[in-house]
């Protein structure tokens, strides 16, 4: 009886939920053949906390704190979400022109905060001991001071309602910004000086996770990992909900698609974010920044009863892809229906394709790049 | 001020000489030897860690500690109590003797090259006419404990951890001996004394072959002692902390001991071997000392007496040094040099992400390894030939196979990538 | 293979360790490059952060003048619309009879509790309020040891002045002043009886 010459096993790992970086409560359960991944399975749900179920007992305004908490990186563009689907399902509340104008920074700002954190995030990933990541954070944290400014909390804000915003910004503000996004270029330069020619980084994360473009399109990737890949799909050009079709601003696209492509394309997107800040920044009216309407809802959120039947969905591009919100009306005050098409839950189901073949330390990296919060992905 | 050492200790032994018979005095002087050397080891790995620590949060644009005692000098002292009183775990089904013998197995070598480093002039503990093989095996020990360290916990992670911390360190073994070779070659002797003094004319580094084989001998050092960018071993995005997952309390604290302890000895023979070790311009000691005054007298933290008594030390010293005409001591120069060496060991750590497994076994096997051979026969060019003429002929030779070793390894995916912008 | 990238890399982290140190700032000036962002440090407690006037933690009610001239009326709208569901009032106050009692014209709750351990700070009890009567608080050093007698704030806890908004929102205690003014003088003045032609 002769013998296999070497016997090997496959080693069955849980990088598991109590893990420093799996961005969260997440947890893979990996078959290794060595160093090699040849499975890869991951189990979400750790951090449900029953978001959809909790806006169908609550009056629809009631729920625009929950959706700060969905993905908590970016309140202000959560909020945007609801408050567009709620418009839809009124029949379309008027938003002025300030508050539209006001909703634009709001979202680019939370853009520049995400990308900035996320990149910090996936270098801390790579190794690089905290230092990117902290300076990622010392941007954000002026930003977050101008959110608090705004709308009282520095990140579940809060502030964002159908028919505009639910307070107008405060003196100083619109300076303090324009001096804040100013600056970033320089943060930005320096930022790419740090990592973008570093070899090391390009050694880690070139042709690394690879999403080709038709596994891209068919498992619905949406958000900056579908734009490295080379597919043209931002909501802000294609639905160009708001008042985007006035800003002049580029889609970066990436070719190959892999992590390096992934991390430059929010840095470009980053860019491109300071481009439409500036120019909002500078044509902002004056005005009211809600309309009575609204801030009828605001004070009295019972009175908005859509009709029976009625559905909507309000989608955006929120820094992490297509976020959805989708309410369907029962006559009520509360919703009979509310769901949140979340961006990282679906980017995150192609997972396993992108690990298979790849090493342990490369799974790492790959879920740095797909970019995911696990509020959003559990909800 | 130069000897200050030698002769504190000649006067001890013959104070003892006093109670001791003559020929217990040898044991006395290598007792002291010895005394000292493990008195100072955990004091320097300790404020090692402060200065780390310290280094790394003001490039990110923060305080380190300073809470805990002025600047936070008392931070290790405080460390040092936690882990001393922290539980000791042992995992169930672990192999406990192994478990407990592995971290003593690390610090051991780790203290024990400590022996053959000359940290002055005449203060080497042990001038073996053999240091530098002495060295070389002695490091090779800390594979054994990795690997035992990893083995004993009985956890994946950690088993991962040290396999691919003993490939690492084999792997890096090699460029790192064989960089050495150049200097045997030059200097004709093995034992640390005689290399140093070698170096009396021109420091290595400052030639072709020598400034490479530094290069590779600091960076497979760093690779040996996995510190960033070579820590895949305890890469705590991944596998929580590798092999010493499974540590805790004072075990722990030896492993860090012994990770701090090897990154100094590499920064110190990297010194020794290649940045002239304890030899420095002759520059007259009271300079030092008048600038330190800026120093003491700009620090706003320090309270106002501390800073008056400060400036008035320094000054004073300053008198003194002046007049008796002192040039910085030589284990003054061995510890600058040092530091800065283990300023960059931070400087690293602070900055670069970490290298994949593969990638790192690549850069060692095909790049360190081929460039140290032929960094050898650069060498042998420039015995061979002495004057100008060698000297250009070695370094042409480093510099062709240098860039053809880079594009060997560099494949065509690191070229520049393009980016398509869409309105 | 390690090269120019990372050089960089290093320059970037060395210019920005250099440039917390005075002395490295000096020597970064002269080489003409950037000093980088110095130290970002707040060293709390000893210096603490800078709010906006906005910052918003937990919620108080306001009383204009006396702590019994309160301007809630019990009418628990904003028990109604809170998300987590932290506001517990009982009342408005009865007599024996079940008629409701008033104080300055108006009824008034008997118990008001707000359970902060839930509460999100999201506002909406402000925003839903008809008569202005509960207003943001930003005081955040707020631990304490026990859950319930500690972190569920009574009514008594949560009354502060009128004084005490003006102080720490001037801008927003302005607005709410100037629409209660607003309110009081349209309910001051008689109704006008229509010109005759």
């Amino acid at each position: 009886m002769t013998e296999p010459l070497l016997d090997t096993q496959l080693l069955e790992v849980n990088l598991g939920p109590q893990h420093p970086s799996t961005h969260g409560v997440f947890r893979m359960q990996a078959l290794l053949d060595g160093e090699t991944i040849v499975k890869l399975k991951p189990v979400m749900g750790y951090l449900h906390r029953n978001h959809e179920q909790l806006g169908e007992g609550m009056t629809y305004i009631a729920s625009f704190p929950f959706t700060d908490r969905l993905d908590y990186f970016c309140a202000m563009t959560n909020n945007l979400g609801l408050a567009l689907a709620i418009e839809q399902l009124a029949g379309g509340i008027e938003v002025p022109e300030r508050a539209q104008y006001i909703r634009v920074i709001m979202s680019e700002l939370t853009r520049l905060v995400n990308h900035t954190a996320v990149i910090g995030f996936l270098l801390n990933d790579m190794g690089a001991f905290g230092t990117p990541l902290l300076y990622a954070f010392r941007e954000r944290e002026k930003i977050l001071d101008l959110f608090e400014m705004a709308s009282g909390s520095r990140m579940m804000c809060n502030y964002i309602r159908p028919g505009g915003v639910r307070e107008d910004v405060p003196e100083g503000f619109l300076e303090r910004a324009s001096r804040i996004v100013a600056e970033y270029p320089r943060f930005l330069d320096e930022f790419e000086a740090l990592l973008t020619q570093n070899e090391i980084i390009r050694q880690r994360a070139q042709h690394v996770g690879v999403l080709s473009k038709e596994l891209a399109i068919n498992a619905s990737i949406t958000g900056p990992m579908l734009r490295a890949s080379g597919v043209d799909y931002d909501i802000r050009k294609v639905d160009g909900y708001g008042i985007y079709p006035r800003f002049a601003f580029r889609i970066p696209l990436g070719t190959v698609g892999d992590v390096y492509d992934r991390y430059y394309v929010r840095i470009l997107e980053m860019r491109e974010s300071v481009a439409i800040l500036q120019q909002a920044l500078k044509e902002i009216p004056p005005g009211p920044s809600i309309s009575p309407k609204g801030l009828q809802l605001v004070k009295s959120p019972r009175t908005f009863r859509p009709p029976k039947g009625a559905e909507a969905y309000g989608r955006i591009e929120s820094p992490k892809g297509e976020l959805g919100f989708f309410l369907a009306s029962d006559g009520s005050p509360q919703p009979y229906r509310y769901h949140v098409r979340a961006p990282s839950f679906i980017n995150l189901t192609v997972l396993e394709d992108l690990c298979l073949g790849h090493k342990v330390a490369d799974v790492i990296i790959i879920l740095g790049s797909i970019d995911i919060v696990m509020g959003e992905v559990d909800r | 001020m130069d000897q200050l050492f030698v002769v504190l200790k000649s006067s001890v032994v013959q104070l003892a000489g006093r109670w001791l018979p003559e020929g217990a005095l040898p044991f006395v002087s290598m007792g002291l030897t010895i005394a000292a050397i493990a008195a100072a080891a955990p004091v320097i790995m300790m404020y090692l860690t402060w200065l780390e620590r310290k280094i790394i949060a003001r490039m990110q644009n923060r305080l380190g500690p300073n809470r805990v005692g002025l600047y936070g000098l008392a931070q290790p002292l405080a460390d040092g109590l936690k882990m001393l009183i922290k539980e000791d775990i042992v995992p169930e089904g672990a192999d406990r003797l192994v478990h407990s013998l592995a971290p003593v197995v690390a610090v051991v070598p780790a203290l024990l090259v400590f022996a053959v480093l000359p940290f002055g002039r005449n203060m080497i503990a042990a001038d073996l006419n053999v240091g530098l093989l002495y060295f070389l095996a002695v490091s090779s020990i800390s594979s054994y404990a990795i690997f035992m360290g990893g083995w004993a916990s009985r956890n994946k992670f950690s088993l991962l951890g040290a396999m691919r911390g003993v490939a690492q360190i084999i792997s890096y073994e090699v460029p790192s001996v064989l960089s050495v070779v150049v200097v045997i070659m030059v200097a004709g002797t093995l034992s640390m004394g005689g290399i140093v003094e070698a170096q009396a004319s021109r420091w290595f580094v400052f030639t072709p072959w020598g400034f490479v084989a530094a290069l590779i001998f600091f960076l497979s050092g760093v690779a040996e002692v996995n510190r960033t960018p070579f820590d895949m071993p305890e890469a705590e995005s991944e596998i929580v902390a590798g092999f010493h997952t499974e540590y805790s309390g004072m075990k722990f604290a030896l492993w860090y001991m012994a990770e701090f302890l090897e990154a100094f000895a590499i920064s110190a023979f990297t010194v020794t071997l290649f940045l002239g070790g304890w030899q420095g311009p002759a520059i007259p000691l009271w300079w030092a000392l008048f600038g330190s005054v800026c120093l003491v007298a700009t620090a706003r933290t320090i309270p106002t007496v501390l800073r008056v008594l400060g400036v008035v030390a320094c000054v004073g010293s300053g008198v003194v040094a002046y007049l008796a005409n002192e040039a910085v001591p030589s284990w003054a120069w061995f510890l600058a040099k040092t530091y800065g060496l283990v300023f960059v060991l931070v400087w690293f750590r602070g900055t670069l992400p970490r290298l994949r497994v593969d990638q790192l076994m690549g850069l060692a096997w095909k790049f360190f390894l081929p460039l140290t051979l032929i960094n050898i026969a650069s060498a042998a060019l420039w015995v061979a030939m002495p004057g100008p003429s060698g000297g250009v002929l070695a370094g042409a030779l480093l510099i062709l196979s240098g860039w053809w070793l880079i594009r060997l390894n560099n494949p065509a995916p690191l070229q520049p990538r393009t980016y398509l912008f869409v309105e | 293979m390690i090269g120019i990238g990372v050089l960089k890399g290093l320059w970037v982290t060395l210019r920005e360790f250099l440039g917390t140190y005075p002395a490295g700032r000096w020597l970064l000036t002269r080489l003409g490059a950037s000093t980088g962002q110095g130290l970002f440090t707040i060293e709390y407690p000893e210096v603490k952060q800078q709010h906006a006037e906005r910052h918003r933690v937990f919620p108080f009610l306001v009383y204009d003048a006396s702590p019994d001239n309160l301007r809630c009326v019990a009418c628990k709208i904003c028990e109604q619309e809170c998300p987590p569901q932290c506001i517990h009032i009982v009342g408005p106050a009865k007599d024996e009879q079940g008629r409701p009692l008033k104080a300055h014209g108006r009824t008034f709750p008997v118990k008001f509790d707000i359970d902060v351990s839930i509460c999100m700070s999201c506002r909406i009890c402000v925003d839903v309020c008809p008569f202005d009567a509960i207003e943001m608080d930003n005081a955040h050093e707020l631990s304490g040891f026990d859950r319930f007698a500690e972190m569920v704030y009574t009514k008594e806890q949560l009354l502060k002045s009128n004084e005490y908004f003006q102080q720490i929102k001037p801008t927003e205690a302005s607005v709410v002043d100037q629409r209660l003014a607003a309110k009081a003088a349209k309910t001051a003045m008689p109704p006008q009886p229509a010109a005759s032609p």
